[in-house]
């Protein structure tokens, strides 16, 4: 069976990509454990802004704070001639994964601002990464931010790292847009080479004991890939950027769906995370099964094929459907 | 000759950087003020900068200076090229060494930044006492006046002892050069290879021991020959003069400056000389200049060999003309003739045969300040016919008459020199930024630029001020800034506290940080300040700097908006000139921080000038108000006239009859330095608070306190007085009262009281039972009600739980408001033990941060209960604390054992059931504590009739039968390092102590180099790579003894384990020694979550908590008992937390990697072997007496 797929001009030997997760990507010997397993390629670990930018000032706040004040004491550490800051260990983290497996490496940059730290593009780029997946996670709780304001912001921050680096760039977003599609479309314009749909934000818990809101990490549900899947199925064929899955991608049989709405490629995590990085071959047999069974030959003649635009029903993707959806439910 | 490079530096660094170049080893010990020269060399070490030889010399970090010295001498004596640095006490522990060294004709230079000797106070500063103390040990002295000459110096006493095999002694005055920043040109390499033979080098290694060439030194020797061997290096001492002026002059063909043993200056017919050497001679040089240009006829003899004494070439240096000299010493010789330099002088002179009036003084003992005014005071009494003999300067001594008179008014600074003083707070960064400008303008202009800066005693709130002359000529005004042109104040805190613009020229610049626009300001300034500018028609500005910093995400940081400032109105360089070279400035200061650092301050240059505005002056005098007395009228006249002049900065002024003569002071003075520095203080919600009594625990300036008391005491409350029902189970039948008082204006603001407060308001969560808040609004009604609750009586101490955190914390504080750092982690546990046994206590405390909080003047925190009796304290040495403290128990038990002597004796006159009261009275507890006071107090009331000499005896030594509390504490320098010895002797006495290791992991008083006690991977000064060895583990090594009751402890990782720790430890009549986990600045933390970090550390296994009592061994049980749960989180995770582990990741990623993985095993390793320990079935033979079944197993540890 063909599984082969081009992701962003990238040639994949398969769909499933292992999503940018913290715990499984850290370790080099994972990566190639994933490249054994069958994955297409790897997003690393995500690098945040506040890593990038706080740490510096963290660093600048400690060696700075009581200095020249007491006479005994004008500094308290020794000041390295160097710092190794903008972890440099991540870069180094690119270049062992280059080296030790065959399949693109993706790095993952996480922000939403403009600023300096989007210069660290450029030493992914250096490092060897393949590509970037850029990670918005916007989160405005500003009553006087506008949408537009917003949405101007992430073409702002996408336009930023198109022009620090030749590498492609993924831009990974959160389906909150008034108007996913413009959004999608103005995304594309500004350069992005795919749209990894959706970000799940995770939402905070609150703990009854402390009287505290914690930040709680929840693993996705079979029930979230609905989503992405509906705007995957809506975009594809209409914008040029490649559509990368994510979100709720559990089975085989959720691949296919991705694919068949229009998806290039599908990104895991939650499966990977419960069930371990080899569940990757069970994934891959099952998808092998069902496209032999169905007397498929390669993944690329269904990826697209119900999208909204080739599917028998399109409106189906749209509000009349809800209606219908609503109406022929009885309770039981 | 090289091209001339001119570099700004302090005096540590230009003689740092000689000494590095020169040298194959140096071995070292932190001591102010040489540290800063030490922490160079194993910067440069790390930094991979080779000597002028091309390798990379060894820097060593030893144990005390004892043993620097040691190890230096053993260095010589193997052939290396070996140097140290020090300063005064650390001198006087190398001079058993320096007696050897010189007497085995070892050529080296030790460079002494000269430091004034603990006598009736400690002292930081700098004086010539400790090198003084040296002159007798047969090493060359050369002094150093000024910066350029300290740098100059260091390569001319290499090029000396190389060919003279007389070890030399390099000092310069301690924080007036060692401080100073100054530009100087630096010392091209081929002018240090042309200075330093390489044949002499060869010869000192070819003199080296080795088994190669096998000789033996260091022989014991017999009446018989001692004597002549003694007197065979003679040649060498009389040679040494000659060879010393050979390498001036040969310095000065490679350099153009010429230096002579003896340097005169002044005019070739002079009459009136002064006689003086180190930094005090710039001072009497330019007022000679200044003197003679007025058609005076004086001169300054600098001396700078000063031994050997070269008595020709000292005569010769005098003009023939000369009739009387002055001759000044830095340093005191009670009971001498005279100090050492006129007693010198005179012996030269009479043995020359030449006859002048030759008068002797003191001057700038302690860094007190020499100015010209003092030096013409000299001067002008020098034309008298008998001017005054074994006179001081300086000073108002109304009690011996030593004082000269000198007009105070009397300036010499010249209009060609830019003056400016800048009134920082420490935390701002205004020194920094000074130093930063004096760079700029030094290194880019033609102009000689100098600093000095001086700093506070306080660790919190702490005020700096630097004083910056810039102008064309070499600046050799040794001495503060009287008659500035720029005044700048950075923090509105200080307008009432200093008056700032006494000494500003008319005309001048005065600059102000303030939240005020132009048209408010007014109101807001005293009124004394007020006349000053209109009356000097001073040019006056405002900017709010802290609104800019914070916009500009800098924080509290103003230090690059009030540097723009400056350099925007001072006119030193032109504007736009000023600007691009701070810029400049900012990029190669912090572009290794990353370009988020250098662009905030490149934000902050740009926003300072649209922000800074010029006060239009005429706008008239609305307003203001009169600058309040530094303490309360209320206050002791002591506190008023003596301690409170000091707090007003007139210090200076105090004469000689106010202050005691043996160094004795009242205790209780704190709480009348009202500080005021908490931007916002705590303030209590009592209808959320629980009354743990957490937050009084942890404060570390015990300034939140906690009350119960009678209802009726609210008659008279101030209106926002807050009180509630007293909760606890205690004393809530009675219908007691209960509240939380914050000391408004004692607060530093450190909210460590909130972050370990658990209780959270119900319905807004995010507010706890104590709140940060605004002080200002706060100020005055708080200021009332903090007195009001002062004088609420103390709850009786025999009534309180003392095991309960909620009842003990109601305890007083007999530890108030000291001047340690905003969120210390050592006063919590110094302020506990003053709680709980403050009444009868008495302190030894090694010198360190502990001894500068706790004994630094103005002021101690150290208090007196409402019946006059508290803490009595004393620091004597930073070696000898262990020894000190176990001198107090010998003492008093001593005392005590005399006194049941006597008591026994009086049985007839006092009654036997007395006596018997007294001499089996148990006092184990407050009760009994209370019952023995009344008991000696009816004893002194019955031998109060009674005459004869062993009833006086009983009289004075009756207040020791009550039960005395010894504590010995100090840091981890002190009880890993250089008490160590003598520590573990004093845990081996067996007698009843109780020692505080007060555990920070580093010397935090002398800026965080490296302890034994630092952990493996921390980064700290001299192991900038990671400490790579583990920490020593005291406690096991005293648990050795079996004897020895040992506490390791956490206060923010168990409060009640800490507490239980204490009570134990000082109830053990034995050796106790508790090892108390301090959180600190030196740590790189967030000082108001710092009992997180000492949770975390816990809670990792990198800290454990643990009590081995061996009085548990008498009982059948394992005296080891581990306190800590097995570890739940990675090492790694609290390491994080800190920036002396993270910052090794951003340095040395690998090796971080590897010293974490280490630290990580250290912990399970250490962790595993105390559960081995406290699992141990463990019996005492008394035990086994009754139980013969189990195995017995010895009680000491491995």
């Amino acid at each position: 069976m063909d599984l082969r797929t081009e992701y962003m001009g990238l040639q994949l030997r398969s769909p499933l990509v292992v999503s940018a997760c913290g715990p499984l990507s850290e370790d080099i010997g994972n990566i190639r454990k994933m490249e054994d397993a069958g994955a297409g390629a790897v997003v690393l670990y995500s690098l945040f802004e506040e890593q990038l930018r706080l740490e510096t000032q963290e660093l600048h706040h400690h060696l700075e704070a009581g200095t020249e004040s007491f006479p005994e004491a004008l500094t308290y550490f020794p000041e390295p001639a160097n710092f190794n800051l903008g972890p440099e260990e991540y870069l180094n983290h690119i270049a062992k994964a280059k080296a030790v497996v065959k399949m693109p490496v993706i790095a993952s940059l996480n922000g939403s601002t403009v600023g300096g730290w989007t210069e660290f593009a450029k030493k992914i780029q250096q490092a060897g990464a393949d590509a970037l997946e850029l990670n918005i996670y916007y989160i405005p709780t500003s009553l006087k931010l506008t949408g537009a304001e917003v949405e101007q912001t992430y073409l702002d921050i996408v336009a930023a790292v198109k022009s620090a680096i030749t590498i492609p760039v993924a831009v990974k977003i959160s389906p909150f847009f008034s108007n996913m599609a413009n959004m999608a479309k103005r995304l594309d314009e500004a350069g992005a080479d795919a749209l990894v749909l959706f970000n799940r934000f995770y939402q905070p818990d609150i703990d009854l004991e402390e009287l505290e809101v914690q930040p709680s990490i929840l693993l996705s549900t079979p029930q979230a890939l609905r989503l992405p899947m509906r705007w995957i199925a809506i975009l594809h064929g209409r914008i040029e950027a490649d559509l990368a899955a994510t979100s709720g991608i559990h089975t085989a049989r959720d691949v296919l769906k991705m694919l068949m709405a229009g998806a290039t490629v599908t990104e895991l995590c939650s499966v990977l995370l419960a069930r371990g990085i080899d569940h990757l071959q069970y994934i891959e047999r099952g998808m092998t099964e069902w496209l032999s069974e169905h007397w498929y030959e390669s993944v690329s003649q269904l990826q697209g094929s119900l999208s909204q635009m080739k599917c028998p029903d399109p409106s189906a993707f749209e509000r009349a459907q809800y209606m219908r959806a609503i109406t022929s439910y009885r309770p039981a | 000759m090289n091209k001339r490079e001119f570099i700004t530096m302090d005096g540590n660094e230009a003689v740092g950087y000689i000494a590095y170049r020169l040298s194959e080893v140096i071995a070292i010990y932190p001591i102010t003020p040489s540290s800063p020269m030490g922490e160079w060399a194993d910067q440069w070490a790390a930094e991979r900068v080779p000597n002028r030889w091309g390798t990379i010399p060894s820097v060593m970090e030893m144990q005390s200076e004892g043993g620097a010295a040691g190890a230096v001498h053993g260095a010589l004596q193997t052939g290396a090229l070996t140097t140290t640095f020090t300063a005064s006490q650390g001198l006087l522990l190398m001079i058993p060494n320096m007696y050897k060294i010189a007497g085995e004709l070892t050529p080296t230079v030790f460079h002494i930044t000269a430091r004034t000797l603990a006598t009736h106070a400690l002292s930081i500063f700098g004086d010539h006492s400790d090198v003084m103390a040296c002159r007798q040990c047969g090493w060359a002295m050369l002094a150093s006046a000024n910066v350029q000459e300290a740098h100059d110096f260091a390569l001319i006493a290499q090029a000396a002892t190389l060919e003279s095999r007389v070890p030399f002694l390099h000092f310069f005055d301690g924080f007036r050069t060692s401080h100073e920043v100054a530009k100087i040109e630096v010392l091209a390499d081929d002018v240090l290879r042309a200075m330093v033979d390489d044949d002499l080098v060869l010869a000192h290694r070819a003199r080296g021991l080795t088994p190669d060439h096998p000789v033996l030194r260091g022989t014991a020797q017999n009446p018989d020959v001692f004597f002549q061997a003694r007197e065979a290096c003679n040649p060498f001492y009389t040679a040494c003069p000659d060879i010393a002026q050979k390498a001036m002059d040969k310095f000065a063909k490679l350099t153009g400056r010429q230096y002579r043993l003896f340097d005169y200056h002044g005019v070739p017919d002079a009459e009136r000389v002064i006689v003086i050497m180190a930094s005090g001679a710039d001072p009497v040089h330019e007022t000679v200049d200044y003197l003679n240009r007025r058609g005076a006829k004086v001169g300054v003899l600098k001396v700078r060999l000063y031994r050997p004494f070269d008595v020709c070439r000292f005569v010769a240096a005098l003009p023939a003309t000369v009739k009387s000299i002055a001759v000044l010493d830095r340093t005191k010789e009670p009971g001498s003739i005279g100090e050492p330099l006129y007693q010198d002088a005179i012996t030269a002179l009479a043995e020359a045969g030449r006859k002048l009036i030759v008068v002797g003084g003191r001057y700038g003992l302690s860094s007190k300040e020499f100015t010209p005014a003092m030096v013409k005071g000299v001067f002008d009494s020098l034309t008298v016919a008998s001017p005054k003999n074994h006179f001081t300067i300086g000073i108002n001594d109304d009690v011996s008459h030593t004082s000269l008179p000198y007009d105070p008014d009397f300036s010499t600074e010249s209009d060609r020199v830019v003056r400016a003083v800048f009134y920082g707070l420490g935390a701002d960064g205004t020194v920094g930024a000074n130093k930063n400008s004096i760079k700029i303008i030094g290194e880019n202009t033609e102009n000689y630029a100098q600093g000095y800066f001086v700093y506070d005693s306080k660790k919190s709130g702490s005020m700096t001020v630097s004083h910056l002359r810039f102008g064309p000529e070499m600046i050799r005004s040794t001495y503060l800034v009287s008659k500035a042109n720029f005044v700048a104040c950075h923090q509105p805190v200080f307008l009432e506290r200093y008056d700032m613009l006494a000494d500003i020229v008319p005309g001048g610049t005065f600059l102000l940080n303030t939240p005020y626009s132009t048209e408010e300001v007014w109101a807001h300034l005293p009124r004394r300040m007020q006349h000053q500018i209109v009356d000097k028609k001073l040019k006056f500005y405002v900017i709010d700097a802290v609104r800019v910093a914070k916009d500009c995400g800098m924080g509290g940081r103003i230090n690059t908006v009030m540097q723009t400032c400056f350099f925007a109105i001072s006119g030193v360089l032109p504007r736009e000139q000023a600007v691009e070279e701070i810029k400049k400035s900012i990029k190669k200061t912090y572009g290794k921080k990353g370009d988020e650092i250098v662009q905030m301050n490149l934000r902050a240059v740009d926003h300072t000038l649209s922000h800074m505005h010029e006060v239009p002056v005429a706008a008239g005098r609305a307003g203001g108000f009169e600058v309040p007395p530094a303490v309360a009228p209320e206050a002791p006249e002591f506190v008023r006239e003596t301690l409170g002049e000091i707090l007003a900065g007139r210090g200076d002024l105090v004469s000689v009859s106010k202050l005691p003569c043996d160094g004795t002071f009242p205790t209780n003075t704190a709480r009348w330095e009202k500080r005021n520095i908490a931007l916002e203080i705590p303030v209590w919600d009592a209808a959320v608070c629980i009354q743990c009594g957490k937050c009084a625990m942890v404060c570390p300036h015990a300034v939140i306190r906690a009350k119960v008391y009678e209802a009726d005491v609210l008659q008279d409350a101030p209106a926002t007085f807050k009180s509630v029902e007293a909760r606890d189970r205690d004393w809530k039948p009675l219908g007691l009262k209960f509240t939380i008082q914050v000391a408004p204006e004692d607060c530093t603001g450190c909210a460590l009281c909130v972050d370990v407060c658990p209780a959270k308001n119900k319905s807004e969560p995010r507010l706890k039972a104590i709140n940060m808040a605004a002080q200002p609004p706060l100020r005055e009604a708080e200021h009332a009600n903090w007195e009001f609750f002062l004088n609420i009586p103390e709850l009786d101490r025999r009534k309180i739980k003392v095991g309960s955190i909620p009842q003990q914390q109601l305890q007083q504080p007999l530890f108030e408001f000291s001047g340690a750092c905003a969120g210390c982690g050592e006063t919590p546990y110094v302020k506990l033990v003053s709680q709980l046994f403050g009444d009868r206590m008495i302190v030894a405390n090694a010198t360190g941060c502990s001894s500068i909080y706790g004994g630094n003047l103005p002021t101690t925190p150290w208090a007196v209960n409402a019946d006059g009796r508290g803490p009595a304290w004393c620091n004597s040495l930073f070696e000898d604390n262990a020894e000190f403290g176990l001198g107090f128990r010998l003492s008093i038990d001593k005392q005590a054992q005399f006194a049941q002597e006597l008591v026994k004796k009086f049985a007839p006159q006092v009654g036997d059931q007395l006596v018997q009261a007294i001499l089996t009275a148990e006092q184990k507890d407050e009760a009994g504590i209370y019952d023995q006071r009344a008991h000696v107090a009816a004893l002194k009331a019955k031998l109060a009739g009674v005459k004869t000499a062993e009833a006086r005896q009983l009289l004075s030594l009756a207040d020791m039968l009550v039960r005395k509390s010894v504590w010995i504490m100090g840091g981890d320098g002190w009880a890993y390092d250089i008490g160590f010895g003598g520590l573990d002797h004093v845990l081996a006495s067996g007698r009843d102590v109780n020692v505080l290791v007060l555990d920070t992991e580093v010397y935090s008083n002398t800026g965080g180099q490296m302890s034994k006690s630092t952990p493996r991977g921390a980064v700290a000064k001299f192991a900038a790579g990671g400490k790579p060895v583990g920490k020593k583990d005291l406690g096991l090594i005293a648990m050795t003894y079996g004897h020895v009751y040992v506490a390791s402890v956490a206060m923010g990782a168990r409060d009640e384990h800490t507490l239980r720790a204490f009570l134990e430890a000082e109830s053990y009549d034995g050796p106790s020694l508790i090892i108390a986990y301090s959180h600190c600045i030196a740590h790189g933390i967030n000082m108001t979550t710092g009992m997180h970090d000492q949770k975390a550390a816990v809670n990792s296994g990198q800290w454990l908590l643990y009590r081995y009592d061996p009085r548990r061994t008498a009982q059948g049980e394992n005296p080891m008992q581990l306190d800590s749960r097995t570890p739940k989180s990675p090492v790694q995770e609290y390491l994080m937390m800190e920036n002396r582990f993270k910052m090794l990741t951003k340095s040395q990623p690998e090796q971080a990697k590897l010293l974490f993985k280490m630290a990580q095993e250290d912990a399970q390793t250490r962790f595993a072997l105390y559960e081995y320990l406290a699992g141990r079935k463990l019996k005492s033979d008394a035990a086994a007496a009754g139980e013969k079944k189990n195995e017995t197993v010895t009680v000491q540890t491995a």
